[in-house]
């Protein structure tokens, strides 16, 4: 099972997605896999905020947990927003999910 | 000048699992680190978190593991230079290395090991304008001496750990101490956010949540801060500020070594001994790409493994060498300290 999402590079770029809904993967581990520009530095543990975000559609996301809420408090360049990538798990009801990758 | 035999930059666990195997060959090894301990990213960012994917250890916390490296190694005895980047590297006439630190310490080896992870941890530096212009004059992101701040004004910034760890150091040595965070929760040890509050309850520190600085002002010294503080604007006088929003990784001046980099990472020959486009230097670990390559512990430490026979080979090319078990050979420390397995007795019992 797959979905489409959209990211929108650093450049103002679109790239459209296939991201596979049952592999257990996250919003940064799909942009890794294509090769955008996401470093991950913590592997996933909403501890760097290199894969911060900006979600530009209207998608029910699963809320903030208090680790990712407490990264975004000390990031930069944060929206109301901003989300870490690799706090959002790929899903069905995430079919058509557009996001914007925030300024590293 | 520091000698030794492999020069390994960067003490996470590969690096630090290269001083082993470089040990069963009798090679001795000095590793670099811009952190203040070794460990790497295991130490710093995670070291209460758990990793699963260790051959043999079903959990294991990322600082246990450091730990448990530490004493593997220690019969090896490895110099360290910590708190320090490797800045330099020089090719020498006949084939050895130079390398020299951001603080000018010389190591010589004839071989590099690059075990550098995501690079050298760099603090990350909030984006206020004018902030790179009171660097040194007020603007502090590591504190190496708390004496330094003796008497002084301090605002720190940050939620996490550093922040309050050095709220705490310094509510004792500063004149004042205001911490400030852009929400009212800290992450931390309970313990550290338990004694901050302390502090804030006996009037030993100022407490400002949700605030934030929005300007820096100053002759020739920082000497004020502007704060937001909901809907007020505020001046404070100051004679520091120590932005603390953790550090982030970057590949540093070893991209300037002539190295041949890919997507951030240093291409090795992986289907022999993971050697750079320079031969002598190897890269081993997260540091380095090649077809397949996978940034897990357990393959650093394959490559560690691999480069050490390599590395042998290219500092006694004459010397034939074959590969030895522990089980069978034992372990013999440069310390004079000796671990093998039990000799089986041969007796009759009658």
């Amino acid at each position: 099972m797959e979905i489409n999402i959209t990211v929108i590079d650093r450049d103002g770029q679109e790239h459209p997605l296939q991201a596979p809904t049952d592999m257990a993967m996250n919003l940064m581990e799909i942009c890794k896999a294509y090769e955008l520009p996401v470093e991950g530095t913590c592997g996933g543990m909403a501890m760097c905020a290199s894969c911060q975000c900006y979600v530009l559609s209207q998608h029910p996301l699963q809320e903030k947990s208090p680790d990712e809420e407490a990264m975004l408090s000390e990031a930069f360049h944060v929206k109301e927003n901003s989300r870490l990538g690799c706090q959002i798990q790929m899903d069905e009801k995430l079919e058509g999910l557009k996001v914007e990758l925030a300024p590293e | 000048m520091i000698k030794t035999d492999i020069i390994i930059i960067g003490a996470g666990p590969t690096g630090l699992f290269a001083v082993f195997e470089a040990g069963l060959l009798k090679l001795k090894c000095h590793l670099i680190d811009s952190l203040a301990q070794p460990g790497g990213q295991c130490a710093e960012i995670y070291p209460k978190k758990p990793i699963y994917d260790i051959p043999s250890r079903p959990e294991i916390m990322a600082g246990d593991l450091v730990d448990q490296l530490m004493e593997q190694i220690q019969p090896f005895q490895p110099g360290f230079t910590l708190g320090e980047t490797a800045q330099d590297i020089e090719k020498q006439a006949d084939g050895s290395f130079v390398v020299t630190t951001d603080k000018g310490t010389q190591h010589h080896a004839p071989v590099v090991a690059i075990a550098g992870g995501l690079g050298t941890f760099e603090p990350r530096k909030p984006d206020l304008p004018n902030l790179l212009q009171w660097e040194d004059k007020g603007v502090d992101y590591i504190i190496k001496d708390p004496e330094k701040y003796r008497n002084k004004k301090v605002l720190i910034a940050g939620g996490g750990d550093s922040a309050l760890d050095w709220t705490i150091v310094l509510a004792s040595v500063a004149e004042q101490v205001t911490l400030i965070h852009r929400r009212n929760e800290f992450r931390g040890a309970l313990d550290s956010v338990e004694k901050v509050q302390a502090l804030k309850n006996q009037n030993k520190i100022q407490l400002i949540t949700p605030a934030e600085v929005t300007a820096l002002e100053g002759n020739n010294r920082l000497s004020s801060l502007t704060i937001n503080h909901g809907e007020t604007t505020a001046e404070q006088p100051v004679d520091y500020f120590i932005p603390l929003f953790g550090l982030t990784p970057k590949l540093g001046p070893m991209a300037h070594w002539g190295l041949e980099i890919e997507k951030n990472a240093i291409k090795v020959n992986n289907s022999l001994d993971y050697q750079t486009n320079i031969p002598g230097i190897y890269a081993i670990g997260d540091i380095n790409t090649y077809p397949g390559k996978l940034k897990l512990i357990l393959c650093g430490f394959h490559e560690a493994t691999l480069m050490c026979q390599s590395a042998f080979q290219r500092i006694y090319p004459d010397k034939r060498n074959v590969l030895k078990y522990t089980t069978v050979s034992g372990i013999s420390g440069f310390d004079g300290s000796r671990k093998e397995a039990q000799k089986s007795t041969i007796k009759t019992i009658e």
